[in-house]
C-alpha cells in the first residue's frame, strides 16, 4: 500500500507544478539558483516551499474534511486566533512552549466545535464553519485589542523563521505533517472510513463506521492544522496581526485540495497531491513577484493559470486527449 | 435642570482655564467612527476621545462596525439628541445626502474626518484629512535629499491595488523623484498593506535583484509593510537602514523602534489627531460664526533618527495602534 510507484507521481498535478516552475524560470533566469547562506538554503525555490507551507498545512486538514463531503471555512480565522493567543501569552510572560500549547489547544477546540456542529447537530458544513469564520476573526481582534501584538520569543520566532538541516522550519513542519497524516490515513483504515463517509454517510454508518466520531476527529485535525499554520505565520513576522493573518487563506486551501484532485463531493482524496496543489499556487505567487510585472496583473494572471490547470484536469480534456490519441493511431 | 446646567458650566469654566479652546467648552459632539479595522483607526478613536476630554467637550461615540447603515443610524440618533456638532469618518463616499440634509435642517454642523464624500459641499462645515499625495511627496523628497546625486535604484511596496492611498502615495513619490534622473523605481509590487505580504514581496525583490545588491532604497506605502520587509532584508544578510535605505508612511509605534535601532530611516506621519483641528474649527464657528476652509489638511511630518524615535515610540504605544 505504501509503495509509491514512480508512474503515479507523473500526473496532471506534478506536470502543472513543473510547468509553472519552468515558466518562472523563463521569466526569471535565476529562479532555480539556490545558495547556502548563514547556515540555510536561500533562493526562490526555497521561497516557494517556505511561503507555500502555511497553505500546504491548511490543505492537509482541508483535504480530509472535503473528503468527508464537508468544507472548513474557518481555518483562516482559526489561524488568526491561534497567532493572537500565542503572541498574547508570550507577551504576558509565559514561555514559548506554553504559547504553542495554548495556540494548539485553541485550534483543537475550534475544530471540535465545528465537528460538533456538523456531526451532532447535522448542520451543513459550509454554514457550520462559516460561524467561526466570521466570529473567529472578531475573537482574535478582541484578544489582540485590534493592534499587532509583537514579540521576540525565540521559540515562536524559530517556528516561523528558523531552519533545520538548511530547510526553513515551516517546510520541515509541513513535510512532517504531510508524512504523518498520509501514514495515518493510508496505513490504517481511517482513509477508507473517510472516503466511505464522504461517499455515503448513511451507508457508512449502517456498515458500522462511527461516522459522528470520525467527522469530529476530521474537523479537529483541520483546526489543529490551522493553529500550526497560525503559529508559523505569526512567528514569521514576529507579531500577531488579527486583521490580516490567514485572511482568505481558506479559499487557497480549498483550491489546493481541488487542484490536488480531491472531489468536493467527497470520497476520493490525496494528501500529497493537495500539498502539491498548494505549491502550485505559491509557485505562481512567487513567479509573479520575481517576474516584475505590475501588480495590476497579479490576480488576472493567477486566475488565468488556475483556469488552465483545472481545464487540463477536467474530464473533457481527458476525453479530448484519448480522442486525439485514437485519431493519430488511425492516421498512422 | 438649571443646577445641572450651572454645574456643567462650572466644569466647563474649570477646564477652560487650562485649555485654549474656550468656545468648545461644554459642547456636546457626536462622533460616528467607522470601526476599528486598523491600528491607526483605533489610535484615531483614542486620540479623539482624549482631545475632547482636554477641551471639556462631551463626546458621544458610536462605532459603526464598518457599516454605513449603522453610521446613518448613529447620526440620526445624534440629531434626535440635539448635539451641538457631529463628526463623521465616512466608511464609503456615497449615500450621505439624506442624513446630512437632516442634520443641516436641524442646524447641526457636520465635520468629516479622514475621508471625503461624493456630494454637495454645503452638506458639511468642513473636512479634516491628510493629503496622501503630499505624504508620498515628503517621502520622495527625503530620498532625493538623502542620496543627493548618487545613483539609487528603488523598490516600491505598494498598498492594496486600486486603493486610494496606494494610488496617491505612489503618485506623490513619483512626483518628488521626477526631477532626479539618478533615482529610478526598478520594481513595484503590492504588499496589501500587511506585514507578512511586505516580507514575502521583499523576499521576491531581493532574489530578483541579485540578492539585493543592486537595491539602494525601499519605499513602502505603509509602515507595516516596511517592518515586514526589514526582516526579509535581514534574512538576506543585508543591513536595512544602511545597505538598503527604508522610508515609509504612517508613523506607527513599531517603525519608531526600527528607526531607533537604525533599521529604518524615515517615516511620514499620518496623524491620528484629525479631531483636534475639527474641534478648533467647530469652536471658532460656534463662537463667532467663523466659517473654516472646506478642506483642512493635516500636517505630513517627516520623522528620522534625529527626531527622538524612542520618545515617539513611548508617546504612541498607548494609543491603541
Amino acid at each position: 500500500m505504501m509503495r509509491i510507484p514512480l508512474a503515479r507521481l507523473v500526473n496532471t498535478q506534478t506536470i502543472a507544478l513543473v510547468g509553472v516552475l519552468l515558466l518562472n524560470w523563463i521569466l526569471f533566469p535565476g529562479f532555480f539558483k539556490i545558495e547556502w547562506q548563514d547556515g540555510r538554503l536561500f533562493g526562490s525555490l526555497i521561497d516557494v516551499l517556505n511561503r507555500g507551507a502555511p497553505v500546504a498545512i491548511l490543505a492537509i486538514g482541508m483535504t480530509a474534511v472535503i473528503a468527508t463531503k464537508g468544507v472548513d471555512l474557518s481555518v483562516g480565522a482559526v489561524m488568526a486566533m491561534a497567532g493572537a493567543v500565542a503572541a498574547t501569552l508570550v507577551v504576558g510572560g509565559y514561555p514559548g512552549w506554553v504559547a504553542v500549547a495554548g495556540a494548539l489547544t485553541v485550534g483543537l477546540l475550534c475544530g471540535l466545535w465545528n465537528g460538533a456542529l456538523v456531526a451532532l447537530l447535522d448542520i451543513q458544513p459550509i454554514i457550520a464553519t462559516l460561524v467561526l469564520m466570521v466570529a473567529g476573526r472578531g475573537i482574535a481582534q478582541l484578544i489582540t485589542e485590534g493592534s499587532i501584538v509583537t514579540f521576540s520569543d525565540p521559540t515562536l520566532v524559530f517556528i516561523g523563521t528558523g531552519s533545520f538541516l538548511g530547510l526553513p522550519m515551516p517546510v520541515v513542519i509541513a513535510l512532517a505533517l504531510m508524512i504523518l497524516v498520509t501514514l495515518a490515513v493510508r496505513k490504517t483504515a481511517i482513509g477508507l472510513f473517510i472516503e466511505a463517509v464522504g461517499v455515503n454517510r448513511s451507508a457508512a454508518t449502517l456498515a458500522g463506521i462511527r461516522s459522528r466520531l470520525l467527522l469530529i476527529a476530521v474537523y479537529a485535525v483541520s483546526g489543529l492544522c490551522a493553529a500550526i499554520a497560525g503559529i508559523i505565520v505569526a512567528g514569521d513576522i514576529r507579531g500577531a496581526d488579527a486583521n490580516n493573518a490567514g485572511l482568505w487563506l481558506e479559499l487557497d486551501a480549498i483550491l489546493a485540495a481541488v487542484i490536488g484532485g480531491t472531489s468536493l463531493l467527497g470520497g476520493r482524496f490525496s494528501i500529497v497531491m493537495s500539498v502539491v496543489g498548494a505549491l502550485i499556487i505559491q509557485a505562481m505567487n512567487t513567479g509573479i513577484l520575481v517576474s516584475g510585472y505590475p501588480p495590476e496583473f497579479n490576480l488576472v494572471v493567477k486566475a488565468g493559470m488556475i483556469t488552465l490547470i483545472l481545464m487540463i484536469q477536467s474530464p473533457f480534456a481527458g476525453r479530448l486527449l484519448t480522442w486525439f490519441g485514437r485519431n493519430r493511431r488511425k492516421g498512422a | 435642570m438649571s443646577i445641572l446646567k450651572k454645574l456643567a458650566l462650572a466644569a466647563g469654566l474649570a477646564t477652560a482655564l487650562s485649555s485654549a479652546a474656550m468656545a468648545a467648552d461644554g459642547m456636546t459632539v457626536g462622533f460616528s467612527q467607522i470601526g476599528s479595522e486598523s491600528g491607526w483607526r483605533a489610535a484615531e478613536t483614542s486620540v479623539t476621545k482624549s482631545q475632547a476630554e482636554s477641551r471639556g467637550i462631551n463626546l458621544k461615540f458610536a462605532d459603526a462596525q464598518q457599516k454605513q447603515e449603522n453610521q446613518i443610524k448613529a447620526i440620526r440618533g445624534f440629531i434626535a439628541q440635539g448635539v451641538d456638532a457631529i463628526l463623521v469618518a465616512p466608511v464609503v463616499a456615497t449615500g450621505w445626502e439624506d442624513v446630512l440634509n437632516e442634520a443641516k435642517e436641524a442646524n447641526i454642523p457636520v465635520v468629516l474626518l479622514d475621508r471625503g464624500i461624493d456630494g454637495p459641499e454645503d452638506l458639511y462645515l468642513t473636512s479634516v484629512a491628510s493629503d496622501q499625495v503630499k505624504e508620498g511627496r515628503v517621502a520622495g523628497q527625503w530620498l532625493v535629499d538623502t542620496v543627493k546625486d548618487k545613483d539609487c535604484k528603488v523598490v516600491e511596496l505598494q498598498g492594496t491595488v486600486g486603493s486610494t492611498p496606494a494610488i496617491n502615495r505612489k503618485k506623490g513619490f513619483e512626483e518628488a523623484i521626477a526631477g532626479s534622473k539618478n533615482i529610478t523605481i526598478i520594481r513595484s509590487q503590492t504588499g496589501d498593506f500587511t506585514r507578512s505580504k511586505g516580507k514575502e514581496v521583499m523576499e521576491g525583490f531581493l532574489k530578483a535583484e541579485n540578492g539585493g545588491k543592486g537595491i539602494c532604497a525601499l519605499y513602502a506605502h505603509n509602515d507595516d509593510m516596511a517592518v515586514g520587509a526589514i526582516q526579509a532584508i535581514k534574512d538576506a544578510g543585508l543591513k536595512p537602514g544602511s545597505d538598503i535605505l527604508v522610508v515609509s508612511i504612517d508613523g506607527v509605534p513599531d517603525i519608531f523602534t526600527a528607526i531607533a535601532a537604525g533599521e529604518a530611516n524615515a517615516t511620514v506621519e499620518l496623524t491620528p489627531n484629525m479631531a483636534g483641528p475639527a474641534f478648533d474649527a467647530l469652536a471658532a464657528y460656534k463662537k463667532d460664526g467663523t466659517v473654516p476652509p472646506k478642506f483642512i489638511i493635516t500636517e505630513s511630518k517627516l520623522y528620522t533618527a534625529a527626531d527622538d524615535p524612542k520618545g515617539e515610540y513611548e508617546r504612541r504605544k498607548g494609543l491603541g495602534y
